[in-house]
């Protein structure tokens, strides 16, 4: 990509050399690889959901499961926008429904309980990665409350407000007379 | 020599990158003192601006010393002048340059056939942005190559520090710019959305070209203390109905101007349901802007009034309610800032000290810690209102 970036600039443009670190935190980069396994997830979820609900022995649910692969991908997209906390948040509550949902298949009369609680067990670390990753992305919102600067003392008008204030009515004061 | 340069979105490093070299006649290399993170490097830096190539360098706010100069300059620059380079690169000879409507040269955007396919027509040529506007490398680094360097610049007395004299590459003339679309009269209430480091030059604009009122919209404490400082009053629109609140302020008949100091990236707020469609629909990439700001000012503003926006918007907008403007009989006005049809001026009131641009600065730092601070600056982290970087 950069080599065909530099064929888009001209010859005194400088080129990089050595790239410094990076902007982006480790809890962004989490987040971003937890949105394309949403999207991936989603993906799987729309196209094959017949083929998971025969997997998890629980048939018949398969409008459920295209419905939480298009919740999936929502979040993914979201967990790859710059407000990724917030897709992160809607993976966490999206973990607890597939927890719950999954924890309706595990049943005795069910012959795929293994891979109930295979697919349980799954749900619990990507469920800890999400919310290890909301604690870790920052709040793109101010922090609310104490520790802040207020800024009362900055006019920009060195000779105060007032002064300002009336430059400008002997400015427009003048200006009606000319045009007077 | 050090820059910071675009990767990718929310991706800047700054990196060792070669030096910029002399191309045309009429191009200069400066050695920049001081840069500085503007609200537009924040769209660029979300991604939200198409156009940019990983290996393009930031900064459209710089200013420095003239190193070595073309052989085309006329003695119009010459080595050891200390110059503002304007973000607008200007050629000075074409018809727009010529009508003093600088942002729109005809000759500078060197990719002036992708401006013709997105916008129609091109615009000038600028500096540290997308590649539509030319992707020329921007100031945010040790060194800039300015090209049309005998017409873009702004000469700085020595007796005008850089922290005074900055802003006028940008900010400063875009504030005014946005102020003086609006044809202010004295009997005139300004409402501006975003108390920003733009809104906060259109306010102290607005006083000096003889408002009777000027209304600070915004949420930051911050932000909102800055503007009162500037003579204006504050809504905040998180606690307050705006509309009410500016009904109250003008007998119910509304501002007279309004400017839009906000842009694309309006905030988004469970209150306002229409930004969480929007920011939604940003997301999936159905529209590019967030435009609640501009749907706000034309239902709010009084009849025959005007919106000047100066903020930043890159394409498509949905929903904006174009019968109220219509039927209203709304004039808009907006652009790119002719930054050298106002610098004359504005430099003259920094001189006479009638005003200083640099209360808004609020942290100053290296340039090595420049990517960190796009995202305190982003963030509005430790009170952050806008940031210097040294290179």
């Amino acid at each position: 990509m950069y080599y065909v970036a530099n064929i888009m600039r001209s010859k005194g443009d400088p080129k990089i050399v050595r790239s410094g670190p990076s902007s982006i935190e480790p809890a962004d980069r989490l987040a971003r690889r937890l949105g394309w396994f949403s999207i991936g997830l989603g993906a799987m979820e729309v196209l094959a959901s017949r083929r998971i609900t025969r997997a998890l022995g629980m048939r018949g649910s398969e409008g459920l499961v295209r419905a939480y692969g298009f919740r999936e991908l929502f979040s993914g997209v979201m967990s790859l926008s710059v407000d990724k906390r917030a897709g992160m948040w809607s993976r966490v509550a999206g973990d607890g429904l597939d927890a719950a949902t999954l924890l309706s298949g595990f049943r005795y009369d069910n012959p795929k309980k293994h891979n109930v609680a295979l697919a349980l067990l799954m749900v619990g670390g990507i469920a800890f990665l999400d919310y290890k990753a909301v604690q870790q992305t920052v709040a793109r919102s101010p922090r609310r409350g104490g520790g802040r600067r207020l800024y009362a003392d900055r006019s920009g008008f060195p000779k105060g407000l007032e002064a300002a204030r009336s430059s400008a009515k002997n400015l427009l004061g003048r200006a009606a007379v000319g045009a007077s | 020599m050090r820059a910071l340069v675009w990767h990718g979105k929310e991706d800047i490093r700054c990196d060792t990158v070669t030096d910029p070299e002399i191309e045309d006649p009429r191009d200069a290399i400066v050695k920049v003192t001081s840069c500085a993170i503007c609200g537009s490097d924040l769209h660029l830096f979300h991604n939200f601006i198409p156009g940019m190539l990983p290996g393009d360098i930031m900064g459209h706010e710089m200013m420095g010393e003239v190193v070595e100069v073309g052989h085309g300059m006329d003695g119009k620059l010459k080595k050891g002048d200390r110059i503002v380079v304007p973000f607008t690169i200007v050629c000075g000879q074409c018809e727009q340059c010529r009508r003093g409507n600088f942002s729109v040269c005809e000759t500078t955007n060197r990719k002036r056939h992708l401006a013709n396919k997105v916008f129609g027509h091109t615009t000038a040529g600028l500096f540290g942005y997308t590649h539509l506007t030319g992707g020329y490398p921007g100031g945010q680094a040790e060194y800039l190559r300015v090209p049309f360097a005998d017409t873009t610049h702004i000469k700085i007395p020595d007796a005008v520090s850089d922290e005074q004299a900055l802003f006028l590459g940008d900010i400063f003339p875009t504030g005014w710019q946005a102020a003086a679309q609006c044809d202010i009269e004295p009997t005139d209430t300004v409402a501006i959305w975003g108390c920003g480091p733009v809104g906060q030059m259109a306010i102290r604009s607005a006083l000096l070209l003889g408002a009777n009122q000027v209304i600070a919209i915004d949420c930051v404490p911050e932000r909102l203390s800055m503007a009162e400082a500037g003579g204006a009053t504050t809504i905040n629109f998180e606690s307050e109905s705006v509309a009410e609140r500016l009904n109250e302020f003008t007998d119910g008949k509304g501002p007279e101007k309004c400017i839009d100091a906000t842009g694309m990236e309006a905030h988004v707020m469970a209150s306002q349901p229409d930004t969480l469609l929007d920011r939604a629909k940003q997301m999936l990439m159905l529209e590019s802007d967030r435009p609640h700001v501009l749907r706000e000012m034309i239902y709010v503003c009084r009849p025959c009034g005007v919106i000047s926006i100066p903020g930043v918007y890159s394409g498509l907008s949905d929903h904006v309610p174009m019968g109220a403007l219509m039927n209203k009989g709304l004039t808009v006005r907006s652009g790119q800032t002719h930054v050298n049809r106002w610098t004359d001026d504005l430099l003259r009131r920094i001189e006479e000290g009638q005003v200083d641009p640099s209360f808004v600065i609020t942290h100053t730092v290296d340039l090595a810690q420049g990517p960190e601070m796009y995202k305190v600056f982003r963030d509005k982290r430790d009170s952050c209102v806008k940031v210097v970087l040294k290179p």
